[in-house]
């Protein structure tokens, strides 16, 4: 009897520590994430109801902070239909076909992530300012595109510009494409395969890359700040009517706002959770099946 | 032999895909020309255009003008603060991150599941907010600046500040890139160290170690890409002060707000430039990730 519980005593101690190694190193991981993450997460609540919450409710009744508030919705409303489309274009033909330079093309997809985003408003700056590009022809025609809200747009497309391909790449690599194969052999138009057969399958992770893709078009700062030209109560997104009052010192206002977007961040969580422990369900409930075949004995 | 199957099975299923499908989807699956045609169209239009504008702007630079823009004092110590505290922030990370990842992947505590969403907040808060709420706490007044000030240590205002925001940046990129690899490691080869004598310790640096290094250094190669660039969270808690606390983002904002266009262009192609390599320098790393984890 003794016997086999010992191999199996044995067999746990070769891949696992000690109990009190076990508990220092998840004391400490737990202390660093409390001391770096949990912290300045109780810090934005903190700060912004330090006066109470009467006050913090009139900082948000703020008329610049509701054009703040609208301005960040509608750049978010703009930018994230402009990338999924995008994403779920370049993930089909990137994980469906073969074809030269899609390597260096995938690559290019994830450019936006490396460049800093200061260097991304500058760069729109470039092209669209006064001394740019088509500077001179969109003062002609009266045009605004940097220091207005189209800069805004642009810089926000920019900075989320990869978020869904890349989520959407990978996934639709590991599906493969037979499925889309047997609809159209079937007689499926290209649309209806796509409607019907990948829809359903990417879901989950095109949800996860616009969630992701939501939360830093509307938390994008600078980018934002570079093209924005920060008119008060018309080019100020949340984050740069942040900065506004924080560098006015009205501190309760700054993180009033800040609040907003903090509890944006844990809604992003939330769901971003939700949807990976659906998915660890499927994937456990697949593991499950019975085989489909008894194994040849 | 049935482990064998196994471990092909978790593996990202690039090379499956590779395998069978591509030659006959190419004439199958319609949509080939029109989704090719509105990536790179649009590519072009939201990056390629608009980078290129960095390249032609800097053309009309003289050499000299550009080597003064690029190399002036001020700039040289912004690229040293920049470089230096994203290196110490992407190395803390390195070391927390694999804990992080390894405690998550490893044991079982209570709220788990919480800590682990938890690790996410630094891709879904604002950099702003980060920045305004790290320098809050560090503050001579703040929760955590309180303690320290009397024994003179100051954080927020200096360059100590600087690696604290992008270390709480940086971090999900290790943890992220680390965790996956982690969970299909397999405990069989952990269980022959063993079996064969290995110490616990000697199983984690000769067998464990060895398997996730590409994801670690994956991870690490990120969070400093990443650091390099940031500008949000740092600039509430640097103090901005030239020569001492102003980093290479903050430069570029600088010539802007003074008009000097091509000045700030000059810097940042230079941070463009580094901005490649680390791209490139990423890529290499999750090829080499990925021929580990699919030719176990």
């Amino acid at each position: 009897m003794s016997a086999p519980s010992k191999v199996i005593r044995r067999a746990t101690a070769g891949t696992t520590e000690s109990p009190w190694v076990r508990w220092t190193l998840i004391t400490v991981a737990l202390l660093f994430m409390l001391l770096f993450l949990v912290l300045p997460l109780a810090a934005v609540a903190a700060e912004a109801l330090r006066k109470g919450l009467g006050a913090f409710i009139e900082a948000l009744k703020e008329p610049d902070a509701w054009s703040a508030i609208e301005l960040t919705l509608i750049t978010a409303a703009i930018a994230v239909p402009l990338n999924l489309v995008f994403g779920v274009a370049a993930a089909w033909a990137i994980a469906k076909y073969e074809f030269r330079g899609k390597a260096f093309l995938t690559t290019l997809v994830d450019l936006p992530f490396a460049v800093s985003p200061v260097v991304a408003g500058l760069i729109y700056v470039l092209v669209f300012g006064a001394q740019g590009w088509f500077g001179p022809w969109l003062a002609a025609h009266d045009i605004k595109i940097i220091f207005a809200v189209p800069g805004i747009v642009l810089a926000t497309v920019f900075v989320t510009f990869p978020f869904i391909a890349r989520e959407l790449i990978p996934l639709m690599q590991a599906q493969g494409s037979d499925e889309e194969q047997a609809a159209i052999v079937l007689g499926a138009t290209g649309w209806q395969t796509f409607w019907r057969v990948t829809l359903p399958n990417i879901k989950w992770g095109l949800l996860y890359g616009v969630i992701l893709c939501n939360a830093r078009a509307m938390g994008e700062f600078g980018a934002v700040s570079v093209v924005s030209g920060h008119i008060r109560g018309q080019t100020n997104t949340i984050p740069l009517h942040v900065e506004v009052l924080y560098n006015e010192y009205q501190s309760v206002a700054a993180f009033a706002c800040a609040s907003l977007l903090a509890i944006l961040a844990l809604v992003t969580l939330v769901i971003k959770s939700v949807i990976e422990w659906r998915h660890e369900r499927e994937m456990k409930a697949i593991a499950e099946l019975p085989p489909e075949r008894p194994p040849a004995a | 032999m049935s482990s064998v199957v196994s471990t092909a099975l978790p593996s990202p299923a690039a090379p499956l895909s590779h395998a069978g499908a591509p030659r006959a989807s190419r004439r199958v699956l319609p949509g080939f020309n029109l989704t090719l045609g509105y990536t790179v169209l649009y590519l072009s239009l939201i990056v390629l255009v608009p980078l290129s504008a960095l390249v032609f702007k800097t053309f009309t630079l003289t050499w000299e003008q550009f080597w003064t823009a690029v190399s002036a004092p001020r700039v040289v110590h912004s690229y040293k603060l920049t470089f230096g505290a994203s290196l110490i922030a992407a190395l803390v990370n390195l070391v927390f991150g694999l804990l992080v990842a390894w405690v998550l992947v490893r044991y079982k505590f209570p709220g788990k599941r919480i800590v682990d969403a938890l690790v996410d907040l630094p891709f879904a808060l604002p950099t702003a907010v980060a920045g305004i709420s790290l320098t809050a706490l560090l503050a001579g007044n703040g929760w955590i600046g309180q303690f320290l000030e009397p024994h003179g240590i100051k954080l927020a205002f200096t360059p100590a500040g600087i690696v604290i925001a992008l270390i709480f940046i940086g971090l999900p990129f290790v943890v992220r890139t680390v965790q996956p690899v982690l969970e299909d490691t397999e405990k069989e080869l952990e269980e022959a160290a063993t079996s064969l004598g290995a110490t616990r310790l000697q199983t984690f640096t000769k067998v464990i170690f060895p398997s996730i290094a590409p994801a670690l250094l994956t991870g690490f190669a990120m969070a400093f890409a990443r650091a390099i660039g940031e500008y949000g969270s740092v600039i509430f808690i640097a103090g901005n002060m030239p020569m001492v606390s102003e980093i290479t983002p903050l430069i570029i904002i600088g010539k802007l707000e003074q008009y000097d266009y091509a000045g700030a262009t000059a810097v940042a192609l230079v941070m463009l430039f580094f901005s490649f390599v680390l791209l490139l320098v990423i890529n290499g790393l999750q090829a080499w990730q990925r021929r580990r984890s699919g030719g176990v």
